[in-house]
């Protein structure tokens, strides 16, 4: 029997020939991902373990996201924590401030992500880098600490679980609809403890960008990993990106490889997608949806903050005004300039939105744009949990960027599709 | 003795078990005093020392944060039941040496308020109030052996 792509890439990590799902194994890890939230908890574990140390201060990259700039006094005392243990131990990527990003948006367009590689990193939706054909996961602060101190982790190997993506995509309908789909149909713990590997028709013709997204949501499955094979796509995005230019492995699931089921989606008979709160499986099509008036629109996050996502925005904006509060949140300071240099921040303007310095800010009901009680928004986020971003009494309507974005317009939900 | 926090309800995420506004801190007191604030505003109010939570399926979906572990076992919860775990929780609670019982039968048969006892060796759980005795399987050897050392952070250092 053949192994898939995670099972391949896990083997090399383990020093194994072959793995199977659910074998225990014992990976060594090739980048940790460390951001303000969950890696000040696991510095002050190494301390008071008396494992002060780091595996190799290379393959550590750190950047402050969730609350930065710091947000209040206890995030600026976790920005110290972590500042103070980046400089102490020499770390070679250390984004601070001005260089930092949404982790997920930076590691990849900072070159860091290599296909066949495992990474690990201190926050869940570290498995977006899937999309390199790499295996990566989320782990919390201890999983955290042991791996910055040994560059190894323990692994429970996943059964994968297959999604053919088939058909093309028609005008006006994303990723994000793509993988609010597939959520909505198996549910948030649909691939609980699984991974899920994405193939099919309908990936050819998405950009890594748009990729990351559906891998980003992997985990709002329940999912260890998600992963999307290398092609022409990736190559030519790493040619463009990569630091270490050495060579790469690229792995690919064998074609006799059992799944522990196959779903099968045509993305030709998509709808736009916006999920109802509380869950991000409670996705409707917009026919069935539209009209619900909004207080707010959020567009940024690891899942839609990429200049990709801006620039569709902008098409839509441009030359009208939003009727709701729109808070822009470029991921990166790269995508921040480059979306300042194409001219979509004039149309930012003059629309009437708020543009934001790069930061998780209120994805998270962090910052920038909290919700009070009984407020909607229509944010291109990953997550409608009860309080996601502000009060428990406020609602969050998942969507694509442009289903935000002409959404933002009218002040309720609408099909973008003919703003497009 | 023991009671049983019922909460029958599937898919308990991290944001419900310890919302983001209170992560700019790492600290398990002040995290504990927010405990399931934004699923059970009362919920830290009526625990007691060894308390236990039950819970439908899924419980500990979303955030990575280890909060999650830290908030529930600072608000002194023995112990939480569930159908299943979503995994990075499952992760850390193991990682952390907290004891996580996965049991669909003691979700449908344990009621809100119970006393509960807890062999966590043998795999039995009593339930004093109905008086039955509920089986499950403890975790795997692997997750135990980390959780004897006192953490995965302890067993590192004992096996190098």
């Amino acid at each position: 029997m053949g192994m898939t792509i995670t099972e391949k890439i896990l083997a090399r990590a383990s020093g194994n020939k072959t793995v199977k799902a659910g074998d225990l194994i014992n990976a060594k890890i090739d980048v940790v991902m460390c951001h303000d939230i969950t890696t000040p908890a696991a510095i002050s574990m190494l301390i008071e373990k008396g494992i002060d140390k780091v595996f190799d201060k290379n393959k550590i990259v750190v950047t402050p996201d969730h609350f930065q700039p710091a947000k209040d006094i206890k995030s600026a005392e976790l920005h110290k924590r972590l500042d103070e243990w980046a400089r102490r131990h020499k770390i070679r990527y250390y984004y601070k401030l001005g260089r930092a990003g949404v982790c997920h948006a930076l590691l990849p367009e900072q070159g860091h992500i290599r296909p066949g590689e495992v990474i690990v990193g201190g926050d869940s939706h570290t498995c977006t880098y899937g999309a390199f054909a790499a295996f990566s996961t989320g782990i919390g602060s201890t999983d955290l600490a042991a791996s910055i101190a040994t560059g190894e982790l323990w692994f429970r190997v996943p059964e994968s679980i297959k999604f053919v993506l088939n058909g093309k995509l028609p005008k006006g309908v994303y990723s994000k609809d793509v993988i609010l789909a597939v959520i909505t149909r198996i549910g948030v713990d649909g691939a609980l403890y699984k991974a899920m590997e994405f193939v099919g028709p309908a990936l050819k013709d998405m950009s890594m960008e748009a990729r990351m997204t559906i891998t980003n949501m992997a985990i709002e499955a329940g999912a260890k990993n998600g992963v999307i094979g290398f092609d022409a796509t990736t190559k030519k995005y790493l040619a463009r990106h990569l630091k270490d230019k050495k060579a790469y492995k690229v792995f690919e699931s064998d074609a006799d490889t059992e799944y522990s089921s196959v779903e099968e989606f045509d993305c030709s008979k998509l709808e736009p997608m916006v999920a109802m709160p509380h869950l991000p499986s409670n996705a409707k099509p917009i026919s069935q949806c539209k009209g619900m008036a909004m207080d707010q629109a959020y567009i940024g996050s690891c899942t839609n903050g990429r200049i990709e996502d801006l620039r569709i925005v902008a098409k839509i904006f441009k030359g009208k005004e939003v009727k709701i509060r729109t808070i822009i949140v470029p991921a990166t300071p790269t995508i921040w300039k480059q979306a300042d240099d194409e001219g979509l921040f004039d149309v930012f303007y003059k629309a009437g939105c708020v543009i934001s310095a790069p930061t998780c800010g209120a994805c998270l009901g962090g910052f920038m744009g909290i919700l009070a009680a009984g407020e909607k928004c229509i944010s291109t986020t990953n997550r409608n949990f009860v309080g996601r971003m502000g009060s428990p009494k406020s609602e969050v309507y998942l969507a694509s960027p442009a289903t935000a974005a002409a959404s933002a317009i009218e002040g309720k939900l609408v099909d973008p599709r003919k703003y497009i | 003795m023991a009671k049983a926090h019922v909460y029958k309800r599937n898919h308990i995420n991290t944001d419900e078990i310890i919302p983001a506004r209170y992560l700019n801190t790492d600290n398990e007191q002040e995290l504990a005093k927010h405990c399931m604030e934004d699923l059970d505003a009362g919920f830290v109010k009526n625990l007691s020392k060894g308390d236990v939570i039950v819970a439908g399926d899924d419980f500990g979906c979303g955030s990575s944060r280890e909060h999650a572990v830290w908030a529930i076992r600072g608000a002194g919860v023995a112990t939480v039941i569930a159908g299943t775990f979503a995994r990075i929780f499952y992760r850390n609670a193991i990682d952390c040496g907290f004891y996580l019982i996965e049991s669909k039968d003691a979700v449908e048969r344990i009621n809100g308020g119970d006393e509960v006892q807890i062999d966590y060796d043998k795999g039995i759980i009593e339930d004093k109030t109905t008086g039955q005795r509920i089986e499950f399987r403890p975790l795997p050897d692997f997750a135990l052996e980390i959780i004897r050392d006192g953490g995965l952070l302890e067993h590192i250092k004992k096996s190098k």
